[in-house]
């Protein structure tokens, strides 16, 4: 019982990791309705650029909100650059321009910084939380983290004038544009807003993985997976979804025999199309109907 | 979210091909087949080599195709496919001493079988979930073939060396280019074969379910073996191609099947023209050639050359070379009016 509680414990760890990205994922999916396969790799240069103001001298915090300003614009601009026009096109094309993206990105950041691991600081410490070898204090202020991110996003959606007309944009853009909401720059918001909260979770993630350019490609599936696990239309789903996978993938990891660390991943995913199958829009997402 | 996101009218994620427009016309398909078949005698043994490879992933390009294009089904899980095809091929030339040629239609139809009953669960599932799902499969394949319980057939982690087969007949030929007739061959039997399936019965109700899910299924359609069988007949194909690229790479392993090489197979794809069977083979050129390409201009950047001018033909041909063709066709029209 007690390896059971641990293992669950140590799961619930990693779930945080899992559960930031999958905000970051859910958010993007909002405001344009694909997933963005570059999302990982967004982050992960977000995470450099806060490095990289730290190297310069900035305190951590100072270089924290730099970064989240930086994220912001540059989501915007990548949004208004490349993918506005692309806006017309198929579906599958927006996809491959995703796979583009990660190419570049990926490549661009290993030529600035080089693939060595970088160390990078955590701003809650890492020794032992409330006594438990198994969640550090800097896990706990992920977790901590994570949910008031989902509140704050709660809140925007559910209060404010800018967070409905995203909604609106997103749901019926058509409708959206009738009653004088401009979706075209809504979906630049979502992209701006998805890129500060990749942002966030990569700077969270990096103090545990390990700062270099590949840092988020495990990282960004099991985000994926965790998204749609919860359900991509609830923020609320991604973060619980993000928290079973990190569990499941402990679980499985511990019980099943012959499963090494190869193994896990596709487990986790068998696991979720399992669940996927009999709850066709995830956990807490909305079935979409859809009129003929 | 709000009650209206219930009712969404949403457009199909792929748009409608007409039947018509996914071949070529029979003058074209001709210079391009007399290219095909008289370009090897000109060059290296090498570049046969890397031309045979172009048809083989044109191959697995166009079963992706006929279940994107065709039945409008997302799949990331092509790879694996591909590795149950090359790998059955490997075991029955290796541990069988089976014909090459012979171990061919058998990986196909294992692959149809697998794709078939992979189909069942997918059925469940559209859209984003479908392509999770299927990028399981991608992910999974690799691991599964390392471990020890098939090592004995696998090879493991070291995977197993195939015997190129040498030119039957004593025919004056190098391996090379007797290889690359016959996948020539089979190329074109199978392109011929997928167009007339799509012109089919069931390739009318293929496209019926890609359209409109709904309608297709008031129509008398039936969905669920429509959409499993897209799956079954785009896996055997890919399964033939994985077979004949098991061949003339004359090795398979594990790490040769990873989910890029499903994710340079959905690229060919929408370069080509999602829809579009003949695109198939630019699709292939393009995934073959451009990572080269990319590495000759630079090689620390070369994945952001790679990216750069993916960005550049999508933004010049949203609808790959599809929309190229129909380009030159309306020039054309408009050149014999005049």
């Amino acid at each position: 019982m007690e390896l059971f509680t641990n293992q669950v414990l140590a799961g619930i760890a990693t779930g945080a990791i899992y559960a930031c990205m999958a905000l970051a994922v859910v958010m993007i999916f909002q405001a344009i309705d694909h997933l963005n396969f570059a999302q990982g790799e967004m982050a992960m240069f977000s995470t450099f650029i806060s490095w990289q103001l730290m190297q310069w001298g900035l305190p951590y915090w100072w270089a924290f909100l730099a970064t989240l300003i930086i994220s912001f614009v540059g989501g915007i601009a990548i949004e208004r650059l490349l993918f506005k026009p692309l806006a017309k096109a198929p579906i599958l094309t927006n996809v491959a321009g995703f796979i583009a993206l990660f190419a570049i990105v990926n490549s661009v950041a290993g030529l600035i910084w080089d693939f060595t691991i970088k160390q990078y600081p955590s701003p809650f410490g890492s020794s032992p939380f409330l006594g438990s070898q198994l969640i550090s204090t800097h896990q706990a202020g992920m977790i901590g983290v994570t949910i008031l991110l989902l509140i704050a996003l709660y809140l925007f959606f559910q209060f404010t004038r800018i967070g409905l007309a995203m909604r609106a944009a997103a749901s019926l853009p058509e409708s959206a544009r009738l009653v004088g909401i401009n979706t075209s720059w809504m979906i630049a918001l979502g992209w701006g807003m998805a890129s500060a909260i990749g942002a966030i979770a990569g700077i969270l993630i990096a103090p545990v993985v390990f700062l270099e350019p590949n840092m988020m490609g495990g990282v960004l599936i099991y985000g994926f997976a965790a998204a749609v696990l919860g359900g991509l239309s609830s923020p609320l789903g991604a973060v619980i979804g993000g928290f079973l996978v990190g569990i499941f993938e402990n679980l499985a990891g511990t019980y099943i025999p012959g499963v090494g660390n190869e193994l896990k991943l596709p487990i986790a995913l068998a696991l979720i199309i399992t669940v996927l199958v009999v709850k066709p829009a995830g956990l807490l997402g909305r079935p979409i109907v859809k009129r003929v | 979210m709000s009650a209206a996101e219930e009712v969404v009218t949403e457009a199909p994620a792929i748009e409608a091909v007409p039947k018509r427009a996914m071949t070529l016309g029979l003058g074209t398909s001709l210079v391009v087949l007399a290219a095909l078949a008289i370009a090897p005698l000109f060059v290296k043994n090498f570049i046969i080599f890397q031309m045979t490879m172009l048809l083989i992933y044109a191959l697995a390009v166009l079963a992706l195709n006929i279940l994107t294009g065709g039945s409008g089904q997302f799949s990331l899980g092509q790879s694996a496919f591909y590795a149950v095809g090359a790998y059955t091929s490997a075991i029955l030339m290796e541990h069988f001493g089976m014909n090459y040629a012979l171990t061919l239609p058998i990986a196909g139809v294992i692959c149809f079988a697998f794709g078939f009953v992979f189909g069942q669960p997918a059925l469940r599932l559209s859209g984003v979930y479908l392509a999770l799902a299927t990028f399981a499969l991608a992910v999974a394949m690799p691991q599964l073939l390392k471990l020890g319980f098939f090592e004995h057939w696998t090879g493991g982690v070291q995977g197993l060396v195939v015997t190129k087969p040498d030119a039957p007949f004593g025919l004056p030929m190098s391996q090379d280019m007797w290889l690359y007739y016959f996948t020539l061959v089979i190329a074109i039997g199978i392109y011929i074969a997928s167009i007339n399936l799509l012109r089919s019965r069931s390739g009318r109700a293929f496209m019926a379910i890609r359209d409109n899910e709904i309608a297709a299924s008031a129509m008398g359609v039936d969905v669920a073996l429509y959409k499993t069988l897209a799956f079954g007949v785009s896996a055997g194909i890919t399964g033939v191609a994985g077979g004949l690229g098991a061949i003339a790479v004359q090795f398979v392993a594990p790490d040769g099947y990873t989910i890029t090489l499903a994710i340079s197979l959905f690229l060919g794809m929408v370069v080509g023209g999602v829809g579009w069977l003949p695109g198939s083979i630019v699709g292939s050129a393009f995934i073959i050639f451009v990572p080269n390409i990319a590495e000759g201009i630079s090689k620390g950047l070369s994945g952001a050359v790679f990216g750069v001018l993916l960005f550049l033909v999508i933004f010049l041909v949203p609808h790959g070379a599809r929309q190229v063709a129909m380009v030159a066709q309306q020039m054309l029209g408009k050149l014999k009016k005049n």
